[in-house]
């Protein structure tokens, strides 16, 4: 079925963003039992159920209008947030194409690609574009092909150099990361830009997870969820703008918690790049009010659980340190063993 | 495992008395991209069996529309290269393993020194078309018989000039390779494909110079050498299976429909490391660390000694 997009809606300033009935169904609540711990938690990104987050390769939805406003936006204030080491152009063509071509094939009603050799025409029907280039001519793009095609996707990309025993980030639209920013991380190898996670390295998550990671081939992507806690629908917390939303984790109280605290899930996607053989380290976000996600009260039921049982360290690296006791206390009223006790 | 591509020979060019070159195109559809240093699993169905022999893409990866690779005839083969010297002609149809890459060019190096012995030059006619479009500092040092294994030699000396450096055993030529890896400035990585004597060569010679482990990349073409019979005993099922001289473990299992990861079918990439319990093995590959071996092999390319019963977690 055709995804229907909304209208323009905000992630910042008046925060006008919601999710319909449709979009919380969907929502890719990253919880499989009534804990959390870190863990490989790496699978084959086989595609999923019609309709779910996991049914295409790149996930189109109808936040799309929005999100790439807010990208546009946030490269307006700040250009740097999109990277290309001279090393990773190669790379950066295999994203063009391999985004162009899932997206036409999966969304025609939105996109459509021609190629005649080298000669591509690219239409984006949602935003209203229309593009000749060359394939591997940069001059016949506006601007960086990474750019180019990143500023119609949801979600970050990195893109990550393979050499040496690990991974490097080397190139990047990072708009929408969750407390880290592109431009410190920037040439740091897998294990160096996961050094400050806490308790994960002693699990060998790490290791595991590079060895993993390194051996992904051709059209064999893998997926993993991960999870934080954001204040406001806010997309852009990134490093950069620490001062602008830092201080709002001081302002959730019991009134506001409900609205204000959002559940913050990354679909993080992975296939190889086979002309480059970089990896494309896909970072799909998805936000939901704490009183859109009682809307399924399993949901609220194990959330509270998980937060209230939630090691200190790992709360302490997500963030949610501040407020963390007012969404446990918001959350028990879904949970019927708690509220017995 | 991915679906096998499903290819047809359009092309084959006898280049040498042993080195064919193949040609092949899609049945339907496209071919995946690759990145040089690739390679491909060809299926070959030889003798009642299957075997899966990797071959460098030797293609520009630019070119999308078909893949070239080169087979070297093996004086002791197995079946598989006389089979793709012998049996395959144009029309005919083949199953191939996606392309992977687990000799790719390292990014960030300032030159490029290729070393290739025989038909180990297969590898490096893909890095010469990427790194001729990119515009990269390299040469190619090759080393071969005039007349049996200097396949590309003549295409290659007109395209590269001054770069190729050629040493034909027939005349004595010999490749200094202390002085070579002597000369290389800071920067530079070295990448070495052919026979094992080669490999050994280009790593003692390095490791007396000092040159760091991280710049120096070979790629073995090592097809499973043929060993004593002997049997395994699977842990879960308790199914035991013969495994014949002239067969590989991971051959053996993958005929009696027991899958196991694998990439490079000649004990490099670690894919199919399986762990044993009990039985004597010989080991061949050049991935365990040797504490790993007490509890782990690699079935593609390592037995069990003569008569052994080997026990697998499987």
């Amino acid at each position: 079925m055709p995804v229907t997009l909304k209208p323009v809606e905000t992630y910042r300033d008046d925060f006008t963003f919601r999710n319909s009935a449709e979009a919380i169904a969907r929502f890719p609540f990253p919880f499989p039992e009534d804990s959390y711990m870190y863990s490989v938690n790496i699978e084959p990104a086989t595609a999923g159920a019609p309709g779910s987050v996991f049914e295409h390769w790149f996930d189109i939805d109808e936040h799309y209008r929005s999100e790439m406003a807010e990208r546009a936006r946030v490269l307006e204030r700040d250009p740097d947030r999109c990277l290309v080491m001279p090393h990773m152009q190669q790379a950066g063509w295999d994203a063009v194409e391999m985004l162009m071509t899932h997206l036409a094939t999966d969304y025609p009603e939105w996109f459509e690609l021609e190629r005649d050799g080298e000669r591509w025409l690219w239409r984006n029907h949602a935003l209203d574009l229309c593009q000749r280039f060359t394939f591997g001519d940069p001059a016949s793009l506006p601007c960086e092909p990474l750019e180019y095609i990143t500023r119609q996707v949801q979600g970050d990309f990195a893109m990550l150099d393979q050499r040496d025993g690990n991974l490097w980030m080397d190139a990047g639209m990072i708009t929408c990361p969750a407390d880290w920013s592109i431009k410190f991380d920037a040439g740091m190898s897998f294990t160096q830009w996961h050094s400050p996670v806490p308790m994960a390295h002693q699990l060998g998550v790490f290791d595991r997870a590079l060895k993993y990671l390194m051996n992904i081939q051709v059209d064999q992507p893998v997926r993993r969820l991960n999870w934080t806690l954001t204040v406001n629908p806010r997309l852009d917390t990134s490093s950069e703008t620490f001062h602008e939303w830092g201080g709002e984790r001081a302002q959730v109280s019991a009134e506001n918690v409900a609205q204000r605290v959002h559940l913050r899930v990354e679909l993080q996607f992975m296939p190889r790049l086979p002309r480059s053989n970089a990896l494309l380290f896909g970072i799909r976000t998805y936000l939901i009010s704490l009183e859109e996600l009682a809307s399924n009260p399993a949901w609220a039921c194990r959330l509270h659980r998980v937060l209230r049982d939630l090691p200190e360290a790992i709360a302490d690296y997500k963030g949610m340190t501040l407020y963390r006791q007012t969404v446990v206390d918001w959350l028990r009223q879904f949970d019927p063993q708690a509220r017995a006790a | 495992m991915t679906a096998a591509l499903e290819v047809q020979v359009a092309g084959i060019c006898q280049l040498t008395p042993v080195v064919r070159e193949f040609t092949l195109v899609p049945v339907d559809g496209i071919l995946p991209s690759f990145s040089c240093g690739s390679h491909v699993q060809v299926h070959i169905e030889a003798g009642g069996r299957t075997l899966r022999n990797a071959y460098s893409l030797l293609g520009d990866p630019a070119d999308r529309d078909h893949y070239r690779i080169a087979v070297r005839l093996q004086e002791a083969s197995r079946g598989g290269s006389r089979f793709m010297h012998e049996q395959l002609s144009v029309g005919d149809r083949l199953r191939l393993s996606p392309p992977a890459n687990l000799f790719a060019p390292h990014s960030r190096a300032r030159h490029h020194v290729l070393i290739a012995g025989g038909i180990g030059i297969t590898p490096f006619l893909s890095y010469i078309a990427e790194l001729q479009a990119k515009g990269a500092s390299f040469e190619l040092h090759y080393a071969y018989r005039a007349g049996l294994t200097d396949a590309y030699l003549a295409s290659l000396r007109q395209r590269l000039g001054e770069r190729l450096h050629g040493y034909d055993s027939l005349q004595g030529q010999r490749l200094d390779m202390g002085r070579l890896l002597a000369r290389q400035k800071l920067g530079t990585h070295a990448y070495v494909c052919g026979p094992q004597s080669l490999l050994d060569c280009v790593r003692e010679q390095a490791a007396m110079l000092g040159w760091p482990q991280s710049s120096l990349h070979w790629e073995a073409f090592a097809a499973p050498e043929p060993g004593a019979a002997f049997s395994v005993t699977l842990t879960s099922n308790g199914r035991q299976i013969d495994v014949p001289a002239d067969s590989s473990l991971l051959e053996t299992l993958e005929a009696h429909d027991v899958e196991l990861p694998n990439l490079c079918r000649g004990g490099v990439c670690g894919q199919c490391a399986t762990g044993y319990s009990s039985g004597e093995v010989e080991h061949r590959d050049s991935y365990l660390a040797p504490a790993e071996r007490a509890t782990t092999l690699m079935p593609c390319v390592s037995r069990g000694r003569c008569g052994s019963a080997l026990t697998l977690n499987l």
